[in-house]
Parts: C-alpha cells; sequence; structure tokens
C-alpha cells in the first residue's frame, strides 16, 4: 500500500514477500489503517514488543496486508502509561489481538473492552510475562478467573456452557451459548487455556533451532509454521535456500494440506451423519502419513524444514512411491467426492448450514481457506508466490456460498490441486543441494515469514538478537481472524449443527493461544 | 447407495490383523492379541488435551481409522470422564488447563489408569516448565504409564495403552507423583 500520501515514510522490510515498514505516530497509525480498509485490505496481525532496553519504549506493531504486500507500521508507546488508539472499529479482528498486547506485554489499548483475553489468573493480572524484566514467582498458583460473558436475556433464553474439556478428542477452549429451544441466538468463546508461553520460550532459543518450536506451535500445520519462521530467519541473514531445498518444502507443504483435508472431509462427513465418509478418509491420510515417515523421516513432517533449506534428502526410492500415491489419491478421492456429492442426506445438513456470508468475512478479515468459501480470492501461493509456487501456477480454489457445503467443496478442489503440484514437484525436482549452511548471525534484524499452510496463512515477525539470539519472536496463526467469524456463522443455526459447523472452519487453539 | 458399496467392496478391509513384510502391521497384529487377551472386555478412554500443539491429538485420532481399528478391540472414547477407566492426557499441562485436569481426574471413578502421552506429557518437552507451563503431566496429576515421542506413532500408543493395562491401577506407590514405568 502507498502511505506516502499520508505523509508516512516506508523502509524496506527483510522478506521473501514484498513487505515495507513504517514508523508511524497514533494519528498516522489510525489513517493508515483506515485508508488500507478503504483500498481493500486487511489487518493481518498486531502485537506488543519491550523495547525499553533500546531507550525506545514499547512498540506496537501492527501489520496489513493487501494486494501489494505486507505494510508493517511501528508505533512507539513511549512509557507503559501511554495509550494507543482502539483499531477494532476499522477491524473487528482487532479486537482480540490488542487484549493480548496487554495480557503479554502490557500495552495499554484506548478501547471499550478491556476484558482479558490470554490472561487467566495463573498470573497475577499487573505482571507481563513478554517484558524483559519479566520474573516468574514460584508463589503464583492457578486461579479462577471471572470473564464477563455478553448473556442475552428474555422469555425462554437460556445458556450453554460447554468446556474447557470437550466431549471429543479436540483441544481445550470454552463456549458459551444462548439459546431459544434448539436454536443459537449468540456464542461467545472463551479460548487462551492451552496458552503455553510460547513466545517467551522463543527468547532462549538460538535463532538456528527457533524452527523447531515454531513447528511445535500447531501440531497440524508444522511445516506451514516452520518454514515461515525458516523463511523469516533467512531473510534476516540474507540468504536464499537452493531450489532443491525449495521444492522439498513445497512437496512437504502440500502433503500437509493433503493430509488435514482428507482427515477433515472424513470427520465433516462423519458429523453429518455419514461415518462411511471417516473410515474412507482416515484410511487415505494414513495411506500419506505412513508414505511421509517413509519419505521425510516423521508421519507429520516435524522438523523436516530447517533455516537454510531442508533437514535431509528425499530417498532415492520414496520419489516413484509418492508420485503413485499421488496418482491412487487422485482416484480415489473423485470416487468419494461423487459420493458425497450424491448423497442426499449430507447435502442436506452441508448447504446453508453454518453460512459466513462474503459481506461478513470482508468485515471481519476472514482469511485462508474460510475465507475462499466465502468468496474472498486470496492465497499467498498464488499472491505472491516465492520459490517453488513461482515456477507452479497455482490454481485457487474458491466458492461464493460461505456455508459448510462451500468449505467442503474448497477442501475437495484444495486437495486435487494439491495433488497435482506434489506431482509437478516431483517430475522437476531440481537437482543439487538441500540446504546452505544458515550462518551464525551477529547483528540485530527483523525478518518476516508467510505461508499459506492448509487453514490459512502463517506469519512469523522474527527479532533476532546479538550473537545468533531470538529477540523477540511473534507467530500469528490464521484461526485469530476466524474464530470470531465463527460467533457469527453459528447464529441462527441449531446447536446439533454446531460441530459440524465449527469442524467445516476446524480452528487452531494451540496456534491461537500460543 | 451403490456406489457406497461398491466402494466398500472395493475397499476391503484394512485393518491389520495378519502378518505381513512391514514391520509397523506385525506389530499392531501382536499388540491387538495381547490387548484382547489382558482386556477380555472393554475399555474406556477419556482423551484430555491439557495444553498439547494438536499433535498428539493427530495421532490418537488415527487411532480410530481402519488400519489401526481401535474399536474393533473394544476400547473406547467417551465424552465424559465419568465413563472413563484410563484419561489419556497430552501436553505439558498448561497453567490454564491445570484446574480442568484435576477436575477431570477427580470426576473419572477409581479403580483408574493415567496414561501421559507425548515427550512434552512426559518431560514437558520443548515447552518445559515455565510461568505458564507446569511440564509434565505428573507434576499435575498421578500418571501410570508415560508415551514418549513427538508426537509418539499411532503404534507406541496402543504399546503405552497396554502397559498401562497390564500394569493395572498403581495409585499406592506413586505418592511422589513419578510415572511408574516407561513404554518405549
Amino acid at each position: 500500500m502507498n502511505v506516502a500520501p499520508l505523509g508516512i515514510a516506508a523502509a524496506p522490510l527483510a522478506s521473501a514477500l514484498p513487505a515495507q515498514r513504517c514508523p508511524v505516530s497514533s494519528g498516522q497509525l489510525l489513517a493508515a489503517c483506515r485508508l488500507a480498509w478503504e483500498q481493500g485490505g486487511q489487518l493481518a496481525a498486531l502485537w506488543g514488543s519491550d523495547e525499553r532496553d533500546r531507550a525506545r519504549g514499547f512498540s506496537l506493531r501492527v501489520l496489513l496486508a493487501d494486494g501489494e504486500g505486507f505494510t508493517l507500521l511501528e508505533h512507539t508507546l513511549p512509557d507503559a502509561d501511554a495509550r494507543y488508539p482502539d483499531l477494532s472499529s476499522i477491524f473487528p479482528a482487532a479486537n482480540r489481538m490488542q487484549r493480548a498486547a496487554f495480557d503479554l506485554s502490557g500495552l495499554q489499548c484506548d478501547a471499550d473492552d478491556q476484558r482479558p483475553w490470554l490472561w487467566q489468573a495463573a498470573w497475577p493480572i499487573d505482571v507481563f510475562p513478554l517484558r524483559r524484566d519479566f520474573a516468574v514467582s514460584p508463589k503464583w498458583e492457578p486461579g479462577e478467573e471471572d470473564y464477563p460473558f455478553v448473556r442475552v436475556a428474555g422469555d425462554g433464553v437460556h445458556e450453554i456452557a460447554v468446556g474447557p474439556v470437550h466431549a471429543g478428542i479436540i483441544e481445550p477452549g470454552h463456549f458459551r451459548f444462548q439459546v431459544v429451544g434448539e436454536k443459537v441466538l449468540r456464542l461467545e468463546e472463551r479460548l487462551a487455556y492451552v496458552h503455553k508461553g510460547i513466545e517467551k520460550r522463543f527468547e532462549t532459543m538460538p535463532l538456528a533451532e527457533g524452527n523447531r518450536l515454531a513447528g511445535r506451535i500447531s501440531g497440524d500445520s508444522t511445516v506451514a509454521y516452520a518454514w515461515a519462521y525458516a523463511q523469516a530467519a533467512e531473510a534476516i541473514a540474507d540468504i536464499v535456500v537452493p531450489p532443491r531445498a525449495a521444492a522439498l518444502r513445497g512437496l512437504c507443504l502440500e502433503r500437509e494440506r493433503i493430509a488435514n483435508h482428507l482427515g477433515d472431509l472424513g470427520y465433516l462427513g462423519n458429523d453429518g451423519g455419514f461415518a462411511f465418509g471417516l473410515s474412507q478418509f482416515s484410511r487415505l491420510k494414513e495411506d500419506v502419513l505412513r508414505a511421509n515417515a517413509a519419505a521425510f523421516g516423521h508421519r507429520l513432517m516435524m522438523d523436516a524444514i530447517v533455516p537454510g533449506g531442508v533437514a535431509a534428502d528425499l530417498p532415492a526410492e520414496a520419489i516413484p512411491a509418492l508420485r503413485r500415491q499421488c496418482a491412487d489419491l487422485a482416484r480415489e478421492v473423485r470416487v468419494l467426492r461423487d459420493i458425497y456429492d450424491d448423497h442426499a442426506g449430507l447435502q442436506d445438513r452441508f448447504r446453508t448450514c453454518g453460512v459466513a456470508s462474503h459481506e461478513l468475512a470482508l468485515k471481519l478479515g476472514l482469511t485462508g481457506l474460510a475465507a475462499r468459501a466465502s468468496g474472498v480470492a486470496s492465497d499467498l501461493r498464488c499472491d505472491f508466490p516465492t520459490p517453488p509456487y513461482d515456477r507452479l501456477d497455482v490454481r485457487l480454489a474458491s466458492r461464493n456460498e460461505g456455508d459448510v457445503a462451500a468449505r467442503v467443496a474448497v477442501r475437495f478442489e484444495e486437495l486435487f490441486e494439491s495433488l497435482r503440484l506434489s506431482r509437478v514437484l516431483l517430475e522437476t525436482l531440481p537437482q543439487g543441494e538441500v540446504a546452505v549452511l544458515y550462518p551464525p548471525t551477529a547483528g540485530e534484524r527483523f525478518g518476516l515469514g508467510a505461508i499459506e499452510g492448509w487453514r490459512g496463512p502463517v506469519l512469523v515477525a522474527l527479532d533476532s538478537g546479538r550473537g545468533g539470539t531470538i529477540r523477540r519472536c511473534h507467530a500469528h496463526d490464521p484461526s485469530w481472524q476466524n474464530w470470531p467469524a465463527l460467533e457469527h456463522a453459528v447464529i441462527g443455526n441449531i446447536v446439533p449443527d454446531f460441530p459440524l459447523i465449527n469442524k467445516s472452519f476446524n480452528l487452531s487453539y494451540s496456534g491461537h493461544d500460543l | 447407495m451403490l456406489h457406497v458399496l461398491r466402494q466398500i467392496a472395493r475397499t476391503g478391509i484394512k485393518t491389520e490383523p495378519w502378518p505381513s513384510p512391514a514391520t509397523e502391521n506385525v506389530e499392531v497384529e501382536r499388540l491387538h492379541t495381547q490387548i484382547r487377551r489382558t482386556l477380555g472386555r472393554a475399555l474406556t478412554i477419556r482423551e484430555v488435551d491439557a495444553g498439547s500443539c494438536n499433535g498428539c491429538e493427530l495421532e490418537i485420532h488415527a487411532l480410530g481409522n481402519p488400519y489401526y481399528n481401535l474399536e474393533g478391540l473394544g476400547i473406547r472414547f467417551v465424552a465424559s470422564p465419568r465413563h472413563a477407566d484410563m484419561l489419556l492426557v497430552t501436553g505439558p499441562v498448561s497453567k490454564h488447563m491445570a484446574i480442568a485436569l484435576k477436575r477431570t481426574y477427580d470426576a473419572t471413578p477409581d479403580p483408574k489408569l493415567v496414561v501421559a502421552v507425548g515427550d512434552c506429557g512426559c518431560t514437558g518437552g520443548i515447552f518445559g516448565e515455565s510461568y505458564a507451563s507446569f511440564g509434565r503431566v505428573a507434576n499435575v496429576i498421578p500418571v501410570d504409564v508415560a508415551v514418549p515421542g513427538c508426537p509418539p506413532t499411532p503404534t507406541a500408543l496402543l504399546r503405552g495403552i497396554l502397559a498401562a493395562i497390564t500394569a493395572g491401577p498403581a495409585a499406592a506407590d506413586r505418592a511422589d507423583g513419578a510415572p511408574r514405568s516407561q513404554a518405549v
């Protein structure tokens, strides 16, 4: 986005994607956000950083995304008492991010909603873990917070509280439904149950090894996170990975997408009352995971991507095996898609269920797979292709209905496209090295990584410290934008459809709670 | 409907009860036999994610696929701890989940088994102990068996479940909260 008309100076930001950074005053911050919104831009992430050791108070970082790339707005708060303007009236998705920036860094926002978000009474509310002078006390005991949920009153309205421990094998979180009869009037989410101090943990790790922690932010997206981290680290060190490494990374990312889409399609069938779908798709997913173990040494491909390249080359025999599997899977999934499409009972559950309209998607900044099912045509692999995607011409999958059926259809389309991409990558695998040495970086630099994971864009903003350390690392999951949209998509639906709607989004708790 | 039946017939039975050259299959077969012999009846499991990255959950889900066919052994995941014989607990226990985990443990009727899953459940893993994490599961509730791995494979999980049911509840001798045995 062009910030010059606002009198803002922009400098390049180290990243494989087009990106710039701009220091802004609080007035410029608001003006830039408004301009971005008017031009179709969205809030990508918001976080804070303690810069008092550099005599620069606290830094609020607001990352915007539009068709031209990323713009990082950096607003300095001179001390802990300073406040920054509420951005949630422009970008509703800012609400929870602003609350999280207070909980972890103590950055104060002018917003009306001052409820905690990542804080749940496990540490004192006036102590901030991401401040550099933070010290843990053994005396702190987890307490129980009294979270002020919004209540709906009226004849016959009652409340259903679910979680944090859910009935299935799912991550923990709390859902508070206000219902009348079976109909959902309102849903409010309370997350942060799996907050485990990941961002603080990053600061104790060497820069060259942070990919291991990044790969465990959300296990189902381990490849996307490790790659986003590696991309940021490589931008900092100004190195380019060999073509073979880029191709193998692409192969890993597409196989991660294939495995997750297969799993979701199975569970979506199951939640629609069609257990056949679960047995079929879960068997195909298992085939993929076993082939991953043979080819990459790990069923989920954890730690396969390292700064500088990939950890190991493919064994020679894996290439024909993986190619065969792509062809087999495409054939099998075609049969299953026809069965899903022809199944009246299943389609009855899928269609018009849990609608996120195009308008809602734009307003809330819905992102990734869910956004593409609501007519938002955006995919980092298509919009800003980095190697190996620059030579693959990725076909973007999109639907307009925004219902469960649309999210199912996008998954099917992306599945076929990922199988095609995998085949092309395997057929055109460049020769050569699979990694370059990641240099022990001395300087303090800032880099951004952005990878289109199966759920949506995964972002890693990395500040390196002296001597190859991590000064600050902020990872952003697409679930931040999409969790609030789920609250809207469920309104007016019946309670028994919630599991199906929830599954159709399949958002990450761990990636969000950090 | 015809399509569905044809696909079922074409797929055949994928569960791995027969020995085959792949070691994984032989292992699953052996474990199935052992679990059947030891169990002789149903086992109900309540899974609790106490702070995991969700990697362990993916592999626990895989236990239900046709290859491992956990339900075929009479082992079922149940919706309430009150219906459970065993808790399968993942994650470094986040401070925000500690109370919920303890309540889940208390709600599970005695005698009960606890299996800590994954490197994080065993030791705290890469997250360790911090302002937000209690580390290993045994730091919060008594643990019978710990299954390492990041995440453990479905076969390792089957082995861990087997180790717990053969060893039995160990309530008396784990005052220190340390796991009694490690499944490898």
